[in-house]
C-alpha cells in the first residue's frame, strides 16, 4: 500500500463534482414523484457559485468558531472521502485509516457543526445542535455493528481489503448476514444524511429543522463551503454503502478502460441507491423526533442479527 | 555528572517532600508560600518526569533501579522503591501531570489568598504528589500500603479544603469512607496473596497466583477488582466520584481525575497481570463488562449535569470504562492463549490512561480558569467566555476534541487501539461469550457519540453565544502561569495524537516485563507514519497523515475563494431574531435544554424528576407565572446507597445500647474478650 497521487486528485475531484448533481438529482427526481417539474439536476452546482460569489453576513455573537467550522466540514468529507473506495478496489487513502477514521472524521465535521450551531446565540441553532448529536449518538451503535459484521468477515477495519474480501468467491449478498447489515446501514444512511423520516432537507420550519437548523446563520462562502460539505459526507456514505454491500464492476487496474467501466458501475450504483433514498423519502412522511430513536435501535437490532449470523449460519 | 533514573527519582520524591515541609513553615505568609510549594512541586515534577521518561526510552535493556528508602526499622520490614518499566510508566503520568498542575496552581491558589491559608493547600498538594508517586514506585507491600493510605488521606484533606460549605463536607466524609472500605478490601487480598508468598517484597510476588487454590485466586481477584475499583470510580462503585472531584479546588480536582483514580488501573494492571497469574475467563469477562457498563452510564450521567466539574468527573467514570475495556479485553486474550492480542489490548488501556490524565487534567484546569474568572461551577450562568478569555477556551476546546475521540488526537487514537483488540477478539473463541467483543465495541461507539455530544454542550454553553449572567460578562483572561499549565497539557494531547508509534515504543519495556511480548515493531508501518493493527491486512490509521492531508486539501476552499468570492464582503450584523427585535441570552439554549433530547431517549434510566406549576387567569397557555423544576437522581444513589445508608444508620443504633458508658460493662466486655482469646490461643 503506497500513497498514489494521481489516484488522491481524481478521488478528490471526483468528490468534489459529483455530490452536488447527486443531491440534485435526488431532489429531481422526489418532485417528479411529487407531480411537480422540480429543479434541474445541475441546480446545486449554480446555487453554490452563486453562494460563493454573495456577500456574507456574521453574527455580531459569533466567534472565530463560526468561521472555522466551514472549512473543517469541508475538509473532513473529503478526507473522509478519500479513504472510501470508489472506482477502484483500493481507496487512495486506505493506508492512512479505514473505517473507524473515516466515523472519525466524519465525526469531527459534525462536532464543530453542532458547535457552530450554538455560537451566534440563536435558539434555533441549539436546537438543531442538540437534535443532530442525539440522533447521531443513538445512530453510531448500528452503524458500528453494521461495520464490525463486514469488517469481521474481513478481518480487517481497512475499507480496501473489506471490499477485496467480498470479491472472493462464495460472497453473496443475499447471505443474511450482508442483507442485514445493509438495512441497518441504509437507516443510518437516512439518519446522517438528514432524510425523511429523520431529518426533512426541504422544510423552511425552523422548528422541525435539523440540519437547516445549524446552518440558519450562515451566508455566502461559509453556506457553501458547509452546504458542498453535506453533500460530499451525503456522497461518501453512499459510496461506503454501494462499495461494501454491492462490490461489483471494480476497477481491477489502472488501464482507462477499466477505469471507465469501473466508473460507470459506480454510477450506477450509486443512481440505484439515491432511487432507493427517493423511493423511501416519497413514501414516509417525518417522524416525530421522539419516535427516531425507535427506527435507529430497530437498525441497532438488525445490525446485531447481521453479526450474529454470521456465524450462525456457517 | 550522569544522571541516572533513581536518582532523579529520589530528587523528585525530596523535592515533593521539601515542598510539603516549606508550606508548613510559611503558613503565615501566603506569597512566597504559594511560589514555594507549587515551584518546588512543579521541578520535583519534572525530575520525576525526566526519570521516567528514561527509564522507558532506554528499552528492555535497562536494569531496574531499585533502592531502600529508609533503614528497616524492624528486620522484616522493608522500604524498598522498585522503579520496573509498569511503575515508570505511571511515574510518567503523575510527573507530567505533576508538573503541569503546579505550574496552574502558581497563579490558580491566588484565589485564595487572604480567604484561605495557601499554605496548607501547598503542603498537602506537595504530601499528595509525595504519597502518590511512592505508591507508583513502591517495591513491596508495607511501602505501598502506607503511600496508598497516606494518599487517601491527603487526598480528604484536600477535598475538604473548603470545608465551610456543608456539601464540601458531606463530600469529604463520603471519600473518606469509601476509601477506607477499598484500603480494606486491598489489604485482605494482599493478606491472601502473602499467604502463599511468605515475603512481602513485590518481586517475590509475581506470578504467585500459580501457588494459589482457585478458590483464594477468585477471592483475591473480587477483592483487588473493589478495592482498586472504588478508587478508579467503576460504575456502581463510583458514588463517590461525582461528589468529590468537584468540591476540591480546581488544581486538585485535576489531579484526582487525571492521576488519582488511576492508582486503581496501576493496582489492578499490577495485581492482575503481574500478580495473579494467568487468569480464568470469567475474570476477562467481568472487567470487560464492567468497563462498558461503566463508560456507557458514566457518559449518560455526565449528559445530565449542568456543573461544569461535576460533568467532568461523570466523565472520569466513562473514561476509566474505556480503560477497563481494554484490560478486561487483554484478560480475556491472556485465557485463550493469545500472548499478541493480550498486549494489544494492554496497550491500549494504557494508551487511553495517559491520554485520559492529559485532557482530563487539561479539562479540570480549565473549569478552574472558568471557575476563577466566573466564581461559578453553574454552565447556566456562563456563555460567550471564548471572547474574554480566548487562551483558556481554545485550551479546552482541545481538550473536548481530544476526550470526544475525535481525530487527530489522542483520545482517538487509543479508542481505534481498543476497537481493533475487540474486533480481534471476536476470533479468538468459538464460544457465545464472542459476542461480548462487538457489544461492548458498539457500546464504546455510543459512548464515543455521547461524549461528542456532552462537550458539544460543555464547550458551547460555556465558552460560546452570549453571556448568561454578569459574573460572565465580565470574566478576563487568566494569568501567564495558569495558562502554561493547561499550554502544556494541551501539548502533550497533540503530540500524543499524532506520534502514537513513537509513544507505544515507550511501551516496550513494559509488556515485555508484564506478558513478554513487544508490539512496536509490528504495530509501526511506513517507518512509523502509520499505526497498524498486528494482522498483515488489518487496519491501519495515521493520525498525522490525516491531518496533513486534511491541510494539503486546504488549498481547494482557499482557491474558491480566490476565484469566486475575493471582492466579496464580509458584514457583521444581529443573528436572525424571527423580526423581534433584540435577542437576549435569556433565548438562548440552555445546557439543560440541549441534553433533553437524550434525557426523553434515555427515560427509563434517568426516571427524570419534572415538575411545572402555572399560574393563569383563563387559559394555561397564556401563564402569568412558571415555576420548573427538574432533576435527575442516580439510580444508585435511589437504589442501593440510600437503602444501605438507612439500614446501616438502623443497625448502627441498635449497636449503640452496647457502648452505654458504664464502666462496669466495659470490664466484662474486655474480660469476656480475654476469655475467648485465651480458649481460641488453646
Amino acid at each position: 500500500m503506497k500513497l498514489d497521487l494521481p489516484a488522491i486528485v481524481a478521488q478528490t475531484a471526483l468528490l468534489l463534482l459529483l455530490s452536488p448533481l447527486l443531491s440534485g438529482l435526488i431532489k429531481n427526481w422526489k418532485a417528479k414523484l411529487q407531480n411537480r417539474r422540480g429543479a434541474r439536476v445541475w441546480q446545486p452546482y449554480f446555487d453554490l457559485a452563486k453562494f460563493l460569489r454573495k456577500d456574507m453576513v456574521v453574527s455580531e455573537h459569533a466567534s472565530w468558531i463560526f468561521n472555522f467550522t466551514p472549512y473543517v466540514l469541508l475538509l473532513t468529507a473529503l478526507t473522509a472521502g478519500l479513504m472510501v473506495p470508489m472506482v477502484t478496489a483500493q481507496a487512495p487513502l486506505g493506508l492512512f485509516g479505514g473505517v473507524l477514521a473515516l466515523v472519525g472524521m466524519l465525526a469531527l465535521g459534525r462536532f464543530f457543526m453542532a458547535l457552530a450551531g450554538l455560537d451566534p446565540a440563536t435558539t434555533f441553532g441549539g436546537m438543531g445542535s442538540s437534535r443532530e448529536m442525539t440522533i447521531a449518538a443513538i445512530a453510531e451503535p448500528a452503524m458500528m455493528m453494521a461495520i464490525f459484521t463486514v469488517a469481521i468477515t474481513a478481518g480487517s477495519t481497512n475499507l480496501g481489503q473489506i471490499v477485496l474480501a467480498s470479491q472472493r468467491p462464495g460472497w453473496e449478498f443475499f447471505d443474511p448476514a450482508h442483507a442485514l447489515a445493509f438495512a441497518a446501514m441504509f437507516i443510518v444512511l437516512l439518519a446522517e444524511t438528514g432524510r425523511i423520516p429523520v431529518d426533512n432537507p426541504a422544510t423552511h420550519l425552523e422548528l422541525t429543522m435539523i440540519h437547516e437548523a445549524m446552518l440558519l446563520e450562515y451566508s455566502g462562502r461559509y453556506l457553501a463551503f458547509m452546504e458542498w460539505g453535506a453533500a460530499i459526507k451525503q456522497l461518501v456514505l453512499m459510496a461506503l454503502l454501494a462499495n461494501l454491500f454491492f462490490p461489483l464492476g471494480l476497477a481491477a487496474d489502472a488501464t482507462p478502460a477499466a477505469l471507465g467501466l469501473g466508473l460507470l458501475w459506480f454510477a450506477g450504483k450509486l443512481l440505484a441507491l439515491a432511487a432507493a433514498v427517493v423511493l423511501v423519502e416519497f413514501t414516509n412522511a417525518k417522524l416525530r423526533l421522539f419516535r427516531v430513536p425507535d427506527l435507529l435501535s430497530a437498525a441497532f437490532i438488525l445490525a446485531t442479527l447481521a453479526l450474529v449470523s454470521t456465524f450462525l449460519f456457517r | 555528572m550522569n544522571l541516572t533514573p533513581a536518582m532523579l527519582l529520589l530528587v523528585s520524591l525530596c523535592g515533593y517532600a521539601i515542598g510539603a515541609a516549606g508550606g508548613m513553615l510559611l503558613l503565615r505568609r501566603e506569597r512566597p508560600a504559594n511560589v514555594w510549594c507549587f515551584g518546588v512541586a512543579a521541578l520535583s515534577g519534572l525530575s520525576g518526569l525526566l526519570a521516567a521518561l528514561l527509564m522507558l526510552a532506554g528499552g528492555t535493556g535497562t536494569g531496574i533501579p531499585q533502592f531502600e528508602l529508609f533503614r528497616p526499622l524492624l528486620p522484616y520490614i522493608h522500604f524498598s522503591v522498585r522503579l520496573d518499566a509498569l511503575s515508570a510508566f505511571f511515574l510518567l503520568i503523575v510527573s507530567l501531570l505533576g508538573l503541569a498542575i503546579s505550574l496552574f496552581s502558581l497563579g490558580y491558589a491566588k484565589g485564595f489568598f487572604g480567604r484561605k491559608n495557601v499554605g496548607v493547600l501547598g503542603a498537602l498538594f506537595n504530601a499528595l504528589l509525595l504519597a502518590t508517586t511512592t505508591m507508583f514506585v513502591a517495591g513491596d507491600l508495607w511501602l505501598f500500603l502506607i503511600a496508598w493510605e497516606l494518599m487517601a488521606l491527603t487526598a480528604f484533606c484536600l477535598v475538604s479544603f473548603e470545608h465551610e460549605k456543608a456539601e464540601t463536607r458531606k463530600a469529604g466524609v463520603l471519600y473518606f469512607i469509601m476509601s477506607h472500605i477499598d484500603a480494606g478490601c486491598i489489604i485482605l487480598g494482599f493478606l491472601l496473596l502473602f499467604q502463599a508468598s511468605g515475603d512481602y517484597s513485590f518481586t517475590s510476588l509475581h506470578d504467585i497466583g500459580a501457588k494459589m487454590s482457585p478458590g483464594k485466586r477468585d477471592a483475591a481477584f473480587l477483592l483487588f477488582l473493589v478495592g482498586f475499583g472504588i478508587k478508579a470510580g467503576i460504575v456502581p462503585l463510583h458514588i463517590w466520584l461525582p461528589a468529590a472531584h468537584p468540591v476540591a479546588p480546581s488544581n486538585v480536582s485535576a489531579l484526582m481525575s487525571g492521576v488519582i483514580i488511576k492508582t486503581g488501573i496501576y493496582g489492578f494492571t499490577r495485581v492482575c497481570f503481574d500478580f495473579l497469574g494467568t487468569p480464568p475467563l470469567w475474570w476477562g469477562v467481568t472487567v470487560l463488562t464492567v468497563g462498558t457498563i461503566s463508560a456507557v452510564l458514566g457518559v449518560l450521567y455526565a449528559l445530565m449535569e449542568h456543573d461544569l466539574k461535576r460533568l467532568l468527573a461523570y466523565h472520569s467514570i466513562e473514561n476509566i470504562g474505556i480503560i477497563l475495556m481494554g484490560l478486561g479485553a487483554a484478560l480475556m486474550f491472556l485465557h485463550t492463549g493469545h500472548p499478541l492480542l493480550a498486549t494489544l489490548g494492554l496497550i491500549a488501556g494504557l494508551y487511553h490512561t495517559i491520554n485520559h490524565a492529559t485532557f482530563k487534567g487539561l479539562l479540570f484546569l480549565g473549569a478552574g480558569a472558568v471557575l476563577h474568572a466566573t466564581h461559578t461551577r453553574n454552565m447556566e450562568e456562563m456563555g460567550g467566555l471564548i471572547k474574554r478569555m480566548p487562551q483558556t477556551a481554545f485550551f479546552f476546546l482541545v481538550g473536548a476534541v481530544a476526550i470526544s475521540a475525535l481525530p487527530p488526537l489522542n483520545g482517538f487514537v487509543s479508542e481505534w487501539l481498543t476497537y481493533q483488540a475487540l474486533l480481534q477478539g471476536f476470533g479468538t473463541t468459538e464460544s457465545l461469550m464472542r459476542l461480548i467483543f462487538p457489544l461492548s465495541g458498539a457500546m464504546l461507539a455510543l459512548t464515543g457519540a455521547l461524549a461528542a455530544a456532552c462537550f458539544v454542550k460543555a464547550f458551547g454553553i460555556t465558552f460560546l453565544a452570549q453571556p448568561r449572567s454578569a459574573h460572565a460578562e465580565h470574566a478576563h483572561e487568566v494569568s501567564l502561569t495558569m495558562r502554561l499549565g493547561m499550554g502544556l497539557l494541551a501539548a502533550v494531547c497533540v503530540v500524543l495524537g499524532l506520534f502514537p508509534t513513537q509513544f507505544v515504543r515507550l511501551l516496550d519495556p513494559l509488556t515485555q516485563q508484564i506478558i513478554g511480548q513487544q508490539l512496536s515493531a509490528q504495530l509501526s508501518l511506513a517507518n512509523g507514519l502509520v499505526l497498524g493493527s498486528l494482522t498483515a491486512k488489518g487496519g491501519t490509521v495515521s493520525t498525522l497523515g490525516l491531518a496533513s492531508m486534511a491541510l494539503c486539501l486546504l488549498p481547494i476552499p482557499f482557491g474558491l475563494w480566490w476565484v469566486f468570492a475575493r471582492k466579496t464582503k464580509v458584514r457583521r450584523g444581529p443573528t436572525w431574531d424571527c423580526g423581534q427585535r433584540g435577542l437576549t441570552p435569556r433565548m438562548e439554549y440552555t445546557a439543560t435544554g440541549f441534553s433533553k433530547p437524550i434525557r426523553m431517549v434515555f427515560k427509563a434510566l434517568f426516571q427524570p424528576h419534572r415538575e411545572v406549576q402555572r399560574e393563569y387567569d383563563f387559559s394555561p397557555y397564556f401563564a402569568k407565572n412558571l415555576r420548573f423544576e427538574s432533576h435527575v437522581e442516580e439510580v444508585f444513589e435511589r437504589r442501593i446507597y440510600r437503602p444501605a445508608r438507612i439500614l446501616i444508620l438502623r443497625a448502627s443504633r441498635r449497636i449503640r445500647t452496647l457502648q452505654a458508658g458504664s464502666v462496669h460493662a466495659y470490664l466484662l466486655y474486655i474480660f469476656v474478650t480475654l476469655l475467648a482469646l485465651l480458649l481460641f490461643a488453646s
